[in-house]
């Protein structure tokens, strides 16, 4: 048997081992990412869903401002936690608007009515299809757009108090 | 009484807190009236990645979401629109890791290549085990 | 106290491992003769691992809640048969079972091997022995499934919903044993390697081993599939699931293994790739212990997202393997082929048997960890899965199936009769299928429509080796060939079928409606509210009919509240044509109730093939070791072979 093919099992094993060294050193990122970035938000109407709240339309989203797009709803458990550090974000200038994903008016009002409203606009999304369309992948996530309708950053998971710099400088280098 | 209980039994066994309270699309779980329409959007469906599970295609997923995206496929398929041309659709929003069906991009040659390959060094190794030519 | 017998007894037995690991180095380094203390201390590790694991029985069945395992697997309320079985349906618990098996196979390894020199046994159990000490250094210092939990809590966290059927109780074992049982082979094979006697009194020796581990694992993977099909609700068998695919590996290798291991017996040829494929196949068994527990692939089956645990397993196979493969390229000059063979011959049959097979464990290999390949490199996130493999191992495996049907007609040596001839009927039985599928169902794919034209000759030439003599003349281990061969066939028209003929009906339907699917039509008369042990459930009562009879189907959506989570229990009903699949969902707003039913003819040849293909197995290795059974007549005989 030559040297070649008495060694190619060890050089093979080698190279998966390595391969899982680096699957081990740098772990699967789970979160499925939108490839949107950089590419103009997909045209879409959505409906109100509560009488005292505009729609959301894509073309509301290109305003010449930067502006935060909030995907969200009242069954999800973080969005709870979410919408006191999106308060916070307005109180500091932010303008959030908001997709309300497979809600009702009653839940959505009492969310909002328990929790805080920091939404200008909300949009209903009764079945994903927006969500669908702008390449998410679950709530609660959010969008920083910039003026012109494009997105440019995406930030999946809800967001926590120490992401709050960050979604402002997206938002700043936005402008 | 029965539909009280069956009413109750629904509610106290509210599953998991990551599930709405709206039904499931109109056409996540029900066929489409072409028979031939309806064997495209499922041989789609097996294609696509359920995009909140653990590695399963949207045709056997009980998630929601999924839910959503069989009736997004159903629907689309009805208004005439082509399988390859929804897959591209999905592939330009979630990347090429929502197709299960690997694509025809360079990065995927190495799949395609690997029986191929496979089978020319499995040839080569054996090539002296066996007599091809008859000896005198 | 159980627990802590059950943690000493592992000690005790890891004690024992590295001492025989020992012994192996002082037998080889010097010349002292082993064989006696080795066979008694391995026999004695065994047995202490099987104290260990009985004890780990008794806590899950007693459902002692100090212990921390029990606690976050089990709870009171769980049927008792789940509160044993429980104890291999998490991390620790089955990882003991795993080294259970490989500890007590060396202890049967020790007991019963008598066809290898003394030599050769003293190095195949200071092998197993250093294989088992990683895994109790694993258990016993990143796994311990005997740690305490202060203060004892008043209930546990309950055993996943998914886990508490009967399938658990067979499944996991069964596949354990098939899995683990190839570490014999891979001792015997690193053993021989050292000693450097790799003949056909090695193959003889490995081939009962080889023979049980893969009817075991045929069993295990054949029942883990029939347990996904009615679990998860929608009708799969296979999925091509990275777990699926670790348990696939080593069946493709210890079916290669077998197949080489006949060569090596019968003409002394093959010698480097049996001992590639001997280490290969416990290799993938690893790897598939390793991708489970690790977390590095996504998987419905993954037991637990630990990457530090993933390390020390990695480390593991990286050792192991990569010490077996070096042994490997150092010794595997010395192994000396003969002839080439004859171009038709039964070793010619066998070797590309050997090459598709080993092509097909290649392609599943490569596609199961193509993405992470693919990710390193680029940072690019593809993903592989049925299509791929469907697309790929399917006409490979038809062809294989096809060579199935010639191989066994092949004599050794030489071409023997002629066999063209003895193929002719079951050619044209397979044409005739395929001209059948053609006319009844002309859109059929392509794959489907192969598989039951090769399913049918299939048929008909596994059947042509016993047809040349006297059947009942015919020795066990022909007839074990020949059933093996026959259910593959089976299995293949089971998953043409499956394929082509399956009807479906997705639909909403409320109280006295009727659907069709198929030939049947199916009325839901009402759906009520149920409850069992731990769960709540709503129930849907079918009746259904196609002509004469009706049958009634019960199928329900379980909640469980402990772990909260919601399955679905389907409702088969089993004919000889075909079962009727029947899933009931949520509640319409219509009013109705979402159904989901499937007529699947022939569905159940796929299970029925893989039974009969550990069938096959079972009778052949009862033929090969009946006549050794047979010829212990005297105690004093059997005290001489063994102490010679």
């Amino acid at each position: 048997m030559s040297r070649a093919i008495r060694f190619a099992p060890i050089i093979l094993l080698l190279l998966v081992i390595v391969a899982l060294v680096w699957r081990l050193a740098t772990p699967a990122d789970t979160d499925v990412h939108s490839t949107l970035r950089g590419k103009p938000t997909p045209a879409f109407a959505l409906p109100a869903i509560l009488p005292n709240k505009p729609p959301l339309t894509s073309a509301d989203l290109a305003t010449g401002q930067p502006r935060l797009l909030n995907i969200f709803a009242s069954w999800c458990v973080p969005c709870v936690g979410e919408v006191k550090v999106l308060q916070q974000l307005k109180n500091r200038g932010v303008i959030i608007d908001g997709i309300a994903v497979r809600d009702r008016p009653d839940d959505l009002m009492d969310f909002l009515a328990r929790n805080g409203d920091p939404y200008e606009r909300i949009g209903s999304d009764r079945q994903s299809q927006v969500q669908i369309d702008l390449g998410s992948s679950g709530v609660p996530e959010s969008f920083v757009i910039d003026g012109h309708g494009v997105i440019r950053y995406q930030h999946i998971g809800a967001i926590e108090p120490e992401d709050v710099s960050l979604i402002l400088s997206k938002l700043e280098q936005a402008k | 009484m029965k539909r009280t209980i069956l009413f109750l039994a629904l509610i106290a066994a509210q599953p998991s807190l990551a599930d709405s309270n709206l039904p499931p699309a109109y056409w996540s779980n029900r066929q489409l009236p072409d028979p031939r329409q309806e064997a495209q959007a499922e041989a789609l469906m097996e294609q696509l990645r359920c995009l909140v599970c653990q590695g399963q295609s949207i045709a056997d997923s009980d998630a929601e979401l999924a839910g959503d995206m069989r009736d997004l496929v159903r629907r689309r398929i009805a208004a005439g629109e082509k399988p390859a041309a929804i897959r591209a659709w999905l592939i330009q929003r979630y990347g090429t890791w929502i197709s299960y069906k690997p694509t025809s991009e360079p990065a995927a040659w190495p799949l395609w290549l690997a029986p191929l390959v496979l089978l020319l060094i499995g040839a080569w190794l054996i090539r002296r085990r066996i007599k091809l030519k008859a000896t005198a | 106290m159980i627990a802590e017998t059950g943690l000493a007894a592992l000690w005790l037995a890891a004690g024992l491992a590295a001492l025989q690991f020992l012994f192996m180095f002082v037998e080889l380094r010097g010349s002292v003769a082993l064989a006696r203390p080795m066979r008694s201390i391995a026999v004695a590790q065994g047995l202490l691992t099987m104290i260990a694991f009985a004890m780990l029985l008794i806590v899950f069945a007693r459902s002692d809640m100090s212990v921390k395992l029990v606690f976050e697997n089990s709870s009171a309320v769980k049927p008792f048969v789940y509160k044993v079985a429980g104890a291999w349906g998490n991390h620790e618990g089955s990882m003991l079972m795993w080294v259970t098996i490989l500890a007590a196979a060396g202890a049967f390894v020790a007991l019963f091997s008598r066809r290898t020199s003394e030599r050769t046994l003293v190095a195949a159990l200071g092998a197993q022995a250093a294989l088992a000490l990683g895994f109790y250094a694993f258990l016993l210092i990143a796994s311990n499934p005997f740690a305490r939990l202060w203060p004892a809590p008043m209930d546990g966290q309950g055993l996943n919903p998914l886990l508490q059927d009967p399938g658990l109780a067979f499944h996991p074992p069964t596949l354990y044993l098939g899995y683990v049982g190839l570490s014999v082979a891979f001792s015997l094979a690193v053993g021989a390697l050292l000693t450097g006697e790799v003949d056909s009194r090695l193959a003889r020796a490995m081939r009962p081993w080889v023979l049980g581990a893969w009817i075991l694992l045929t069993l295990g993977i054949t029942a883990g599939s029939y347990w996904a099909y009615y679990e998860l609700g929608w009708g799969g068998y296979w999925f091509w699931d990275p777990v699926e695919n670790a348990s696939l590996m080593p069946w493709l290798a210890a079916t290669a293994l077998l197949h080489s291991i006949n060569v090596l017996a019968a003409r002394g040829a093959l010698k480097a790739w049996t001992m590639m494929l001997a280490v290969i196949a416990f290799s993938m068994s690893m790897v598939g212990t390793f991708l489970v527990r690790s977390g590095i692939l996504t998987s419905v089956h993954a037991f637990a997202i630990d990457p530090q645990r993933g390390t020390f397993l990695l480390a593991l196979l990286a050792i192991y393997v990569g010490a077996a493969f070096l042994l490997f390229a150092w010794r595997g000059a010395t192994l000396k082929e003969g002839a080439p063979f004859e171009l038709v011959s039964r070793e010619s049959g066998l070797v590309v048997n050997n090459l598709l097979l080993s092509v097909v464990l290649g392609v599943v290999f490569v596609g199961t960890l193509y993405p992470l390949f693919v990710e390193a490199v680029s940072g690019e996130k593809l993903s592989v899965g049925a299509p791929y493999f469907n697309a790929v191992a399917g006409p490979l495996a038809l062809v294989l199936a096809a060579l199935v049907g010639i191989g066994p007609l092949l004599a050794w040596r030489r071409k023997g009769r002629p066999i063209v001839k003895q193929l002719q009927v079951p050619a044209l039985l397979g044409i005739v299928a395929l001209v059948i599928t053609i006319i009844i169902s002309p859109a059929m794919h392509i794959l489907p429509r192969l598989g039951f034209m090769v399913g049918t000759y299939l048929l008909a030439a596994s059947i042509l080796p016993l047809l040349r003599r006297n059947p009942l003349r015919a020795p066990l281990a022909t007839w074990g060939m020949v059933v093996a061969h026959f259910g593959i066939a089976v299995a293949l028209l089971g998953m043409a079928a499956n394929a082509a003929f399956t009807s479906e009906r997705l639909a909403v339907a409320r109280p006295g409606e009727i659907l069709t699917v198929g030939p049947w039509q199916v009325q839901l008369q009402e759906v009520t509210p149920t409850a069992g042990k731990n769960w709540t459930a709503v129930e849907a009562e079918l009746h259904a009919s196609r002509g004469s009879g009706v049958v009634t189907l019960k199928p329900q959506s379980r909640y469980f509240t402990d772990p909260p989570t919601e399955t679905s229990e389907s409702a088969i009903r089993t004919f000889w044509n075909g079962q009727l699949y029947t899933v009931v969902g949520k509640p319409d707003p219509s009013g109705g109730w979402q159904l989901r039913l499937w007529w699947k003819p022939f569905v159940t040849l796929i299970w029925a093939g893989g039974a009969l293909i550990a069938l096959g197995g079972a009778l052949a290795m009862l033929g090969r070791l009946w006549p050794i059974l047979r010829r212990r007549e005297s105690a004093a005989d059997w005290r001489r072979q063994r102490y010679a």
